[in-house]
Protein backbone atom coordinates (compact mmCIF):
# COMPACT_ATOMS: atom_id res chain seq x y z
CA UNK A 1 0.00 0.00 0.00
CA UNK A 2 2.83 2.35 -0.49
CA UNK A 3 3.69 3.41 -4.10
CA UNK A 4 6.97 2.11 -6.10
CA UNK A 5 9.77 4.28 -6.18
CA UNK A 6 9.64 7.59 -8.57
CA UNK A 7 11.14 10.39 -9.47
CA UNK A 8 9.76 13.67 -8.62
CA UNK A 9 9.40 16.18 -11.06
CA UNK A 10 7.62 20.05 -10.79
CA UNK A 11 8.05 22.51 -12.98
CA UNK A 12 7.75 25.83 -12.89
CA UNK A 13 5.57 26.52 -16.09
CA UNK A 14 3.47 24.12 -18.82
CA UNK A 15 6.31 24.64 -21.14
CA UNK A 16 8.82 22.99 -19.17
CA UNK A 17 5.91 20.24 -18.23
CA UNK A 18 5.49 19.69 -21.71
CA UNK A 19 9.07 19.31 -22.33
CA UNK A 20 9.55 16.75 -19.54
CA UNK A 21 6.28 14.87 -20.48
CA UNK A 22 8.33 14.74 -23.89
CA UNK A 23 10.94 13.29 -22.89
CA UNK A 24 9.59 10.60 -20.55
CA UNK A 25 6.66 9.93 -22.53
CA UNK A 26 5.23 6.73 -20.90
CA UNK A 27 7.12 6.73 -18.25
CA UNK A 28 5.90 9.77 -16.49
CA UNK A 29 2.15 10.09 -15.21
CA UNK A 30 1.02 13.66 -14.44
CA UNK A 31 -0.32 14.83 -10.71
CA UNK A 32 -2.84 17.44 -10.05
CA UNK A 33 -4.82 16.58 -7.40
CA UNK A 34 -3.76 13.19 -7.14
CA UNK A 35 -7.35 11.80 -6.02
CA UNK A 36 -7.34 9.20 -8.47
CA UNK A 37 -3.43 8.76 -9.09
CA UNK A 38 -2.09 8.27 -5.63
CA UNK A 39 -4.60 5.39 -5.05
CA UNK A 40 -3.90 4.10 -7.78
CA UNK A 41 0.21 4.73 -7.04
CA UNK A 42 -0.95 3.21 -3.59
CA UNK A 43 -1.87 0.20 -4.85
CA UNK A 44 0.89 -0.28 -7.37
CA UNK A 45 -1.65 0.14 -10.13
CA UNK A 46 0.82 2.25 -11.82
CA UNK A 47 4.67 1.92 -11.38
CA UNK A 48 5.84 5.54 -13.34
CA UNK A 49 9.18 6.28 -13.75
CA UNK A 50 8.65 9.89 -12.91
CA UNK A 51 6.23 11.77 -11.81
CA UNK A 52 5.32 15.53 -12.90
CA UNK A 53 3.45 17.81 -10.72
CA UNK A 54 1.53 20.44 -12.14
CA UNK A 55 -0.37 21.65 -8.92
CA UNK A 56 1.17 24.59 -8.31
CA UNK A 57 1.15 25.59 -11.92
CA UNK A 58 -1.19 29.01 -11.81
CA UNK A 59 -1.25 29.16 -15.75
CA UNK A 60 -3.72 26.14 -14.94
CA UNK A 61 -6.17 27.90 -12.33
CA UNK A 62 -7.83 29.30 -14.74
CA UNK A 63 -11.40 29.38 -14.56
CA UNK A 64 -13.48 31.34 -17.11
CA UNK A 65 -16.58 31.88 -19.26
CA UNK A 66 -15.18 32.25 -23.03
CA UNK A 67 -17.08 32.42 -26.57
CA UNK A 68 -16.88 28.85 -26.68
CA UNK A 69 -17.99 27.72 -23.28
CA UNK A 70 -16.62 27.91 -19.43
CA UNK A 71 -12.77 26.52 -20.01
CA UNK A 72 -11.38 25.31 -16.79
CA UNK A 73 -7.01 24.51 -16.30
CA UNK A 74 -6.14 21.63 -15.59
CA UNK A 75 -5.47 22.77 -12.21
CA UNK A 76 -8.83 23.64 -11.44
CA UNK A 77 -10.17 21.50 -8.36
CA UNK A 78 -13.47 20.22 -8.23
CA UNK A 79 -14.13 22.32 -5.02
CA UNK A 80 -13.27 25.46 -6.54
CA UNK A 81 -15.77 25.10 -9.36
CA UNK A 82 -18.26 24.41 -6.97
CA UNK A 83 -18.19 27.58 -5.22
CA UNK A 84 -17.59 29.26 -9.08
CA UNK A 85 -20.27 32.16 -9.37
CA UNK A 86 -20.49 31.27 -12.90
CA UNK A 87 -21.52 27.22 -11.69
CA UNK A 88 -25.36 27.41 -11.64
CA UNK A 89 -26.25 29.95 -14.50
CA UNK A 90 -23.76 28.84 -16.87
CA UNK A 91 -23.15 25.02 -16.03
CA UNK A 92 -26.47 23.70 -14.20
CA UNK A 93 -25.73 20.14 -15.22
CA UNK A 94 -22.36 20.22 -13.23
CA UNK A 95 -23.53 22.16 -10.61
CA UNK A 96 -26.05 18.91 -9.98
CA UNK A 97 -23.33 16.22 -10.30
CA UNK A 98 -20.64 18.19 -8.59
CA UNK A 99 -21.57 17.13 -4.87
CA UNK A 100 -21.79 13.13 -5.99
CA UNK A 101 -18.16 13.49 -7.18
CA UNK A 102 -16.52 11.75 -4.48
CA UNK A 103 -16.73 13.71 -0.85
CA UNK A 104 -15.81 17.19 -0.17
CA UNK A 105 -12.68 16.32 1.37
CA UNK A 106 -11.67 14.65 -1.96
CA UNK A 107 -13.25 17.35 -4.17
CA UNK A 108 -10.97 20.10 -1.84
CA UNK A 109 -7.14 18.64 -4.26
CA UNK A 110 -9.37 16.69 -6.89
CA UNK A 111 -9.59 18.88 -10.23
CA UNK A 112 -12.46 18.67 -13.07
CA UNK A 113 -9.52 17.60 -15.62
CA UNK A 114 -8.08 14.74 -13.58
CA UNK A 115 -11.41 13.50 -13.34
CA UNK A 116 -11.61 13.76 -17.53
CA UNK A 117 -8.31 12.37 -18.11
CA UNK A 118 -8.64 9.46 -15.38
CA UNK A 119 -11.57 8.38 -17.42
CA UNK A 120 -13.37 5.98 -14.76
CA UNK A 121 -16.81 4.49 -17.06
CA UNK A 122 -18.90 5.60 -13.54
CA UNK A 123 -17.57 8.95 -12.91
CA UNK A 124 -20.19 12.04 -13.51
CA UNK A 125 -17.44 15.04 -14.74
CA UNK A 126 -16.91 12.50 -18.21
CA UNK A 127 -20.42 11.94 -18.34
CA UNK A 128 -21.50 15.00 -18.28
CA UNK A 129 -18.67 16.46 -20.98
CA UNK A 130 -20.52 13.31 -22.63
CA UNK A 131 -23.53 14.62 -22.80
CA UNK A 132 -22.60 18.90 -23.30
CA UNK A 133 -20.00 17.99 -25.54
CA UNK A 134 -17.41 19.34 -24.72
CA UNK A 135 -13.86 19.33 -25.20
CA UNK A 136 -10.50 18.50 -24.09
CA UNK A 137 -7.41 20.66 -24.87
CA UNK A 138 -4.42 19.00 -25.18
CA UNK A 139 -0.89 20.34 -25.58
CA UNK A 140 2.83 18.96 -26.97
CA UNK A 141 6.07 20.07 -28.17
CA UNK A 142 4.53 18.53 -31.61
CA UNK A 143 1.83 21.52 -31.08
CA UNK A 144 -1.99 21.78 -29.71
CA UNK A 145 -5.04 20.59 -30.23
CA UNK A 146 -8.66 20.12 -29.19
CA UNK A 147 -10.37 16.73 -28.86
CA UNK A 148 -14.34 16.40 -28.65
CA UNK A 149 -15.93 14.34 -25.72
CA UNK A 150 -16.62 11.66 -27.58
CA UNK A 151 -13.90 10.87 -29.28
CA UNK A 152 -11.69 11.57 -26.07
CA UNK A 153 -12.47 8.78 -23.94
CA UNK A 154 -12.06 5.49 -26.01
CA UNK A 155 -12.89 2.94 -22.58
CA UNK A 156 -12.32 2.13 -19.05
CA UNK A 157 -9.44 4.58 -18.03
CA UNK A 158 -8.56 4.92 -21.57
CA UNK A 159 -8.40 8.02 -23.60
CA UNK A 160 -6.92 9.48 -26.64
CA UNK A 161 -4.40 11.25 -25.13
CA UNK A 162 -1.02 10.87 -26.25
CA UNK A 163 1.89 10.18 -24.17
CA UNK A 164 3.68 12.92 -24.66
CA UNK A 165 0.45 15.27 -24.13
CA UNK A 166 -0.45 17.43 -21.25
CA UNK A 167 -4.39 17.92 -21.19
CA UNK A 168 -4.39 21.62 -20.21
CA UNK A 169 -8.12 22.57 -20.61
CA UNK A 170 -11.25 20.87 -20.99
CA UNK A 171 -14.32 23.23 -22.36
CA UNK A 172 -17.69 22.36 -21.11
CA UNK A 173 -20.05 24.60 -23.70
CA UNK A 174 -22.39 26.80 -21.22
CA UNK A 175 -25.76 26.07 -21.09
CA UNK A 176 -28.48 27.27 -23.74
CA UNK A 177 -31.22 29.74 -22.37
CA UNK A 178 -33.77 27.36 -24.13
CA UNK A 179 -32.28 23.77 -22.30
CA UNK A 180 -33.40 22.13 -19.12
CA UNK A 181 -30.57 19.90 -17.14
CA UNK A 182 -30.80 16.54 -14.73
CA UNK A 183 -28.67 14.70 -13.10
CA UNK A 184 -29.12 11.61 -11.33
CA UNK A 185 -27.43 8.23 -10.17
CA UNK A 186 -27.32 5.11 -7.71
CA UNK A 187 -24.50 4.70 -5.34
CA UNK A 188 -24.44 2.32 -2.31
CA UNK A 189 -23.23 4.72 -0.14
CA UNK A 190 -22.81 8.80 -0.88
CA UNK A 191 -19.76 9.62 -2.71
CA UNK A 192 -19.31 5.92 -3.86
CA UNK A 193 -18.74 5.38 -7.21
CA UNK A 194 -22.01 5.47 -8.87
CA UNK A 195 -23.75 2.19 -10.27
CA UNK A 196 -25.45 4.20 -12.71
CA UNK A 197 -25.35 8.00 -13.27
CA UNK A 198 -27.24 9.45 -15.76
CA UNK A 199 -27.87 12.91 -17.06
CA UNK A 200 -30.18 14.59 -19.59
CA UNK A 201 -30.74 17.59 -21.79
CA UNK A 202 -34.12 18.57 -23.48
CA UNK A 203 -34.52 21.39 -25.98
CA UNK A 204 -37.97 21.45 -27.30
CA UNK A 205 -38.47 18.31 -28.57
CA UNK A 206 -35.06 16.90 -28.67
CA UNK A 207 -34.00 14.73 -25.61
CA UNK A 208 -30.49 13.95 -25.13
CA UNK A 209 -29.35 11.40 -22.36
CA UNK A 210 -26.07 10.16 -21.35
CA UNK A 211 -25.35 7.02 -19.48
CA UNK A 212 -22.48 6.26 -16.98
CA UNK A 213 -21.43 3.08 -15.30
CA UNK A 214 -22.50 0.55 -17.66
CA UNK A 215 -20.71 0.63 -21.25
CA UNK A 216 -16.96 1.05 -20.73
CA UNK A 217 -17.12 4.98 -21.14
CA UNK A 218 -20.28 6.92 -21.02
CA UNK A 219 -22.98 6.26 -23.81
CA UNK A 220 -24.96 9.69 -24.87
CA UNK A 221 -28.45 8.92 -27.10
CA UNK A 222 -30.31 11.71 -28.79
CA UNK A 223 -34.27 11.23 -29.66
CA UNK A 224 -36.24 13.56 -30.90
CA UNK A 225 -40.29 13.90 -30.26
CA UNK A 226 -40.36 10.96 -27.65
CA UNK A 227 -43.53 11.15 -25.27
CA UNK A 228 -45.27 8.75 -23.10
CA UNK A 229 -44.74 4.85 -23.37
CA UNK A 230 -42.18 5.48 -25.94
CA UNK A 231 -39.68 6.91 -23.48
CA UNK A 232 -39.70 3.52 -21.85
CA UNK A 233 -39.51 1.54 -24.85
CA UNK A 234 -36.15 3.76 -26.00
CA UNK A 235 -35.14 3.19 -22.84
CA UNK A 236 -35.43 -0.27 -22.60
CA UNK A 237 -34.11 -0.68 -25.72
CA UNK A 238 -30.50 1.42 -24.65
CA UNK A 239 -30.48 -0.35 -21.10
CA UNK A 240 -29.85 -3.61 -23.09
CA UNK A 241 -27.88 -2.14 -25.95
CA UNK A 242 -25.35 -1.06 -23.70
CA UNK A 243 -24.55 -4.28 -22.08
CA UNK A 244 -23.82 -3.81 -18.76
CA UNK A 245 -21.85 -6.43 -16.62
CA UNK A 246 -22.55 -8.65 -13.36
CA UNK A 247 -20.14 -7.37 -10.24
CA UNK A 248 -19.78 -6.97 -7.24
CA UNK A 249 -21.74 -4.28 -7.10
CA UNK A 250 -24.97 -4.82 -8.85
CA UNK A 251 -26.07 -7.67 -11.25
CA UNK A 252 -26.13 -6.87 -15.34
CA UNK A 253 -30.28 -6.87 -15.10
CA UNK A 254 -30.57 -4.22 -11.87
CA UNK A 255 -28.00 -2.21 -13.97
CA UNK A 256 -31.16 -2.08 -16.60
CA UNK A 257 -33.28 -1.39 -14.43
CA UNK A 258 -31.51 1.75 -13.28
CA UNK A 259 -31.26 2.73 -17.15
CA UNK A 260 -34.73 2.36 -17.27
CA UNK A 261 -35.93 4.17 -13.76
CA UNK A 262 -33.14 7.01 -13.60
CA UNK A 263 -33.20 7.50 -17.56
CA UNK A 264 -37.26 7.95 -16.91
CA UNK A 265 -36.38 10.39 -14.02
CA UNK A 266 -34.08 12.77 -15.18
CA UNK A 267 -36.10 12.66 -18.48
CA UNK A 268 -38.78 13.97 -16.46
CA UNK A 269 -37.34 16.25 -14.72
CA UNK A 270 -36.24 18.02 -18.04
CA UNK A 271 -39.79 17.93 -19.59
CA UNK A 272 -40.80 20.47 -16.03
CA UNK B 1 12.29 23.40 -11.89
CA UNK B 2 12.08 20.70 -8.87
CA UNK B 3 14.04 17.16 -9.55
CA UNK B 4 13.81 15.06 -6.60
CA UNK B 5 15.77 11.76 -7.24
CA UNK B 6 13.98 8.57 -5.95
CA UNK B 7 17.09 7.24 -4.72
CA UNK B 8 17.90 9.64 -2.01
CA UNK B 9 15.75 11.84 0.94
CA UNK B 10 14.84 15.28 -0.04
CA UNK B 11 14.24 18.19 2.84
CA UNK B 12 10.60 19.05 3.50
CA UNK B 13 9.56 21.81 5.56
CA UNK B 14 6.06 22.92 6.61
CA UNK B 15 3.83 24.63 9.19
CA UNK B 16 2.47 21.88 11.64
CA UNK B 17 -0.67 23.63 13.46
CA UNK B 18 1.52 27.39 13.59
CA UNK B 19 5.02 25.35 14.42
CA UNK B 20 7.36 24.92 12.07
CA UNK B 21 8.17 21.60 11.39
CA UNK B 22 10.96 19.69 9.07
CA UNK B 23 11.86 16.09 8.18
CA UNK B 24 13.45 14.35 5.48
CA UNK B 25 11.71 12.20 2.52
CA UNK B 26 11.55 9.90 -0.38
CA UNK B 27 9.07 11.43 -3.26
CA UNK B 28 7.12 8.04 -2.68
CA UNK B 29 6.47 8.81 0.80
CA UNK B 30 2.87 9.50 1.80
CA UNK B 31 1.82 12.49 3.91
CA UNK B 32 0.67 10.79 6.38
CA UNK B 33 3.75 8.80 6.88
CA UNK B 34 5.70 11.39 7.12
CA UNK B 35 3.73 12.67 9.60
CA UNK B 36 4.07 10.06 11.59
CA UNK B 37 7.14 9.00 11.24
CA UNK B 38 9.37 11.33 10.50
CA UNK B 39 7.43 14.55 12.50
CA UNK B 40 6.25 12.54 15.62
CA UNK B 41 2.40 13.68 14.83
CA UNK B 42 0.65 10.53 15.47
CA UNK B 43 -2.91 11.67 16.26
CA UNK B 44 -3.38 11.47 12.27
CA UNK B 45 -4.24 7.75 11.89
CA UNK B 46 -3.74 5.29 8.73
CA UNK B 47 -6.12 3.19 7.84
CA UNK B 48 -7.53 2.19 3.75
CA UNK B 49 -4.36 4.43 2.22
CA UNK B 50 -6.68 4.96 -0.81
CA UNK B 51 -8.58 7.96 0.17
CA UNK B 52 -11.80 5.98 1.51
CA UNK B 53 -12.03 5.50 5.05
CA UNK B 54 -10.91 9.07 5.89
CA UNK B 55 -9.05 8.42 9.04
CA UNK B 56 -6.12 10.02 8.10
CA UNK B 57 -7.87 13.47 7.05
CA UNK B 58 -6.05 16.56 8.19
CA UNK B 59 -6.61 20.37 7.04
CA UNK B 60 -4.36 21.55 4.16
CA UNK B 61 -4.52 25.30 3.49
CA UNK B 62 -7.66 25.58 5.57
CA UNK B 63 -9.15 22.49 3.73
CA UNK B 64 -9.75 18.87 4.70
CA UNK B 65 -7.80 16.41 2.84
CA UNK B 66 -6.86 13.29 2.94
CA UNK B 67 -2.78 12.96 4.02
CA UNK B 68 -2.58 9.72 2.10
CA UNK B 69 -3.21 10.96 -1.34
CA UNK B 70 -0.54 13.68 -0.94
CA UNK B 71 3.25 12.88 -0.87
CA UNK B 72 5.10 14.54 1.40
CA UNK B 73 7.15 16.29 -0.94
CA UNK B 74 3.86 18.35 -2.31
CA UNK B 75 3.39 19.49 0.90
CA UNK B 76 6.13 21.64 1.38
CA UNK B 77 5.42 24.95 2.45
CA UNK B 78 2.04 24.25 3.19
CA UNK B 79 -0.02 25.01 6.14
CA UNK B 80 -1.19 22.28 8.05
CA UNK B 81 -3.68 21.54 10.42
CA UNK B 82 -3.73 17.88 12.37
CA UNK B 83 -5.90 16.89 15.38
CA UNK B 84 -3.17 17.46 17.74
CA UNK B 85 -3.78 21.30 17.07
CA UNK B 86 -7.83 21.25 18.17
CA UNK B 87 -7.43 21.25 22.09
CA UNK B 88 -6.65 24.92 23.89
CA UNK B 89 -3.48 26.18 24.96
CA UNK B 90 -4.25 24.68 28.40
CA UNK B 91 -4.82 21.15 26.91
CA UNK B 92 -7.99 21.08 27.98
CA UNK B 93 -10.57 19.97 25.02
CA UNK B 94 -11.55 21.99 22.25
CA UNK B 95 -15.50 22.80 21.40
CA UNK B 96 -15.15 19.66 18.67
CA UNK B 97 -13.55 17.75 21.03
CA UNK B 98 -15.70 18.25 24.29
CA UNK B 99 -18.83 17.46 22.13
CA UNK B 100 -17.38 14.06 20.97
CA UNK B 101 -16.72 13.86 24.46
CA UNK B 102 -20.05 14.83 26.13
CA UNK B 103 -21.93 12.24 23.55
CA UNK B 104 -20.35 9.55 23.78
CA UNK B 105 -19.35 9.74 19.60
CA UNK B 106 -16.87 7.66 19.40
CA UNK B 107 -15.83 4.22 20.73
CA UNK B 108 -12.23 2.61 19.55
CA UNK B 109 -11.45 6.58 18.76
CA UNK B 110 -8.86 5.21 15.49
CA UNK B 111 -11.36 7.16 13.06
CA UNK B 112 -12.12 10.06 15.24
CA UNK B 113 -9.19 12.27 14.46
CA UNK B 114 -10.38 12.32 10.97
CA UNK B 115 -13.80 13.03 11.58
CA UNK B 116 -12.72 16.03 14.02
CA UNK B 117 -10.56 17.34 11.21
CA UNK B 118 -13.69 16.72 8.75
CA UNK B 119 -16.19 18.36 10.94
CA UNK B 120 -13.80 21.27 11.47
CA UNK B 121 -14.16 22.57 7.97
CA UNK B 122 -17.34 21.94 7.42
CA UNK B 123 -18.53 23.46 10.24
CA UNK B 124 -16.42 26.60 9.42
CA UNK B 125 -18.12 26.20 5.52
CA UNK B 126 -21.79 25.61 7.39
CA UNK B 127 -22.49 26.99 11.04
CA UNK B 128 -25.74 25.61 11.43
CA UNK B 129 -26.06 22.34 9.30
CA UNK B 130 -28.88 20.32 9.45
CA UNK B 131 -28.73 16.78 9.89
CA UNK B 132 -28.98 15.42 6.37
CA UNK B 133 -26.23 17.83 5.45
CA UNK B 134 -23.74 16.89 8.60
CA UNK B 135 -24.82 13.11 7.54
CA UNK B 136 -23.49 13.38 3.82
CA UNK B 137 -20.18 15.68 5.27
CA UNK B 138 -19.44 12.57 7.10
CA UNK B 139 -20.31 10.30 3.81
CA UNK B 140 -16.49 10.35 3.37
CA UNK B 141 -15.46 9.13 6.87
CA UNK B 142 -16.14 5.42 7.71
CA UNK B 143 -16.82 4.76 11.78
CA UNK B 144 -16.72 1.29 12.63
CA UNK B 145 -18.11 0.77 16.24
CA UNK B 146 -20.58 3.52 16.39
CA UNK B 147 -23.69 3.89 14.98
CA UNK B 148 -23.05 7.94 13.60
CA UNK B 149 -26.09 8.74 15.79
CA UNK B 150 -23.70 10.28 18.33
CA UNK B 151 -21.52 11.77 16.07
CA UNK B 152 -24.46 13.24 14.45
CA UNK B 153 -25.37 14.66 17.78
CA UNK B 154 -21.81 15.70 18.51
CA UNK B 155 -21.43 17.65 15.41
CA UNK B 156 -25.06 19.61 16.28
CA UNK B 157 -23.58 20.20 19.81
CA UNK B 158 -20.80 21.32 18.52
CA UNK B 159 -22.32 23.77 15.88
CA UNK B 160 -24.01 25.16 18.70
CA UNK B 161 -21.19 25.54 20.82
CA UNK B 162 -19.24 27.63 17.81
CA UNK B 163 -22.00 29.70 17.30
CA UNK B 164 -22.19 30.65 20.96
CA UNK B 165 -18.27 31.17 21.02
CA UNK B 166 -18.19 33.09 17.94
CA UNK B 167 -20.91 35.57 19.24
CA UNK B 168 -18.91 36.00 22.41
CA UNK B 169 -15.94 36.95 20.68
CA UNK B 170 -17.45 39.73 18.83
Amino acid sequence: MKPAPFDYIRPDSVDEAIGVLGEYGDDARVIAGGQSLLPMLNMRLVRPEVLIDISRLDELKQLEKTGSGVRIGAGVTQGALAIWVGLEPDLPLIARALPNVGHFQTRNRGTVCGSICHADPSSELPLCLALLEGEVELRSDRGARRVPASDFQQGVLNTAREADELATNVVFPAASNGAAYAFDEFNHRHGDFAVVAVAARSEGARISLAVGGVADRPEVRHWTGLEGSAIDDALNDLAWELGGNDDIHATAQYRRQLVRHLGRKVIEETAR
Amino acid sequence: MKNLSRDSRHHVTFRLNGVTVEGFSEPRMLLSDFLRHEVGATGTHVGCEHGVCGACTILIDGTASRSCLMLAVQADGAEIDTIEGLANADGSFGILQQAFHENFALQCGFCTPGILMSLSEFLQDNPDPSVDEIKVALSGNVCRCTSYHEIINACIDAAAALRTSKAEAR
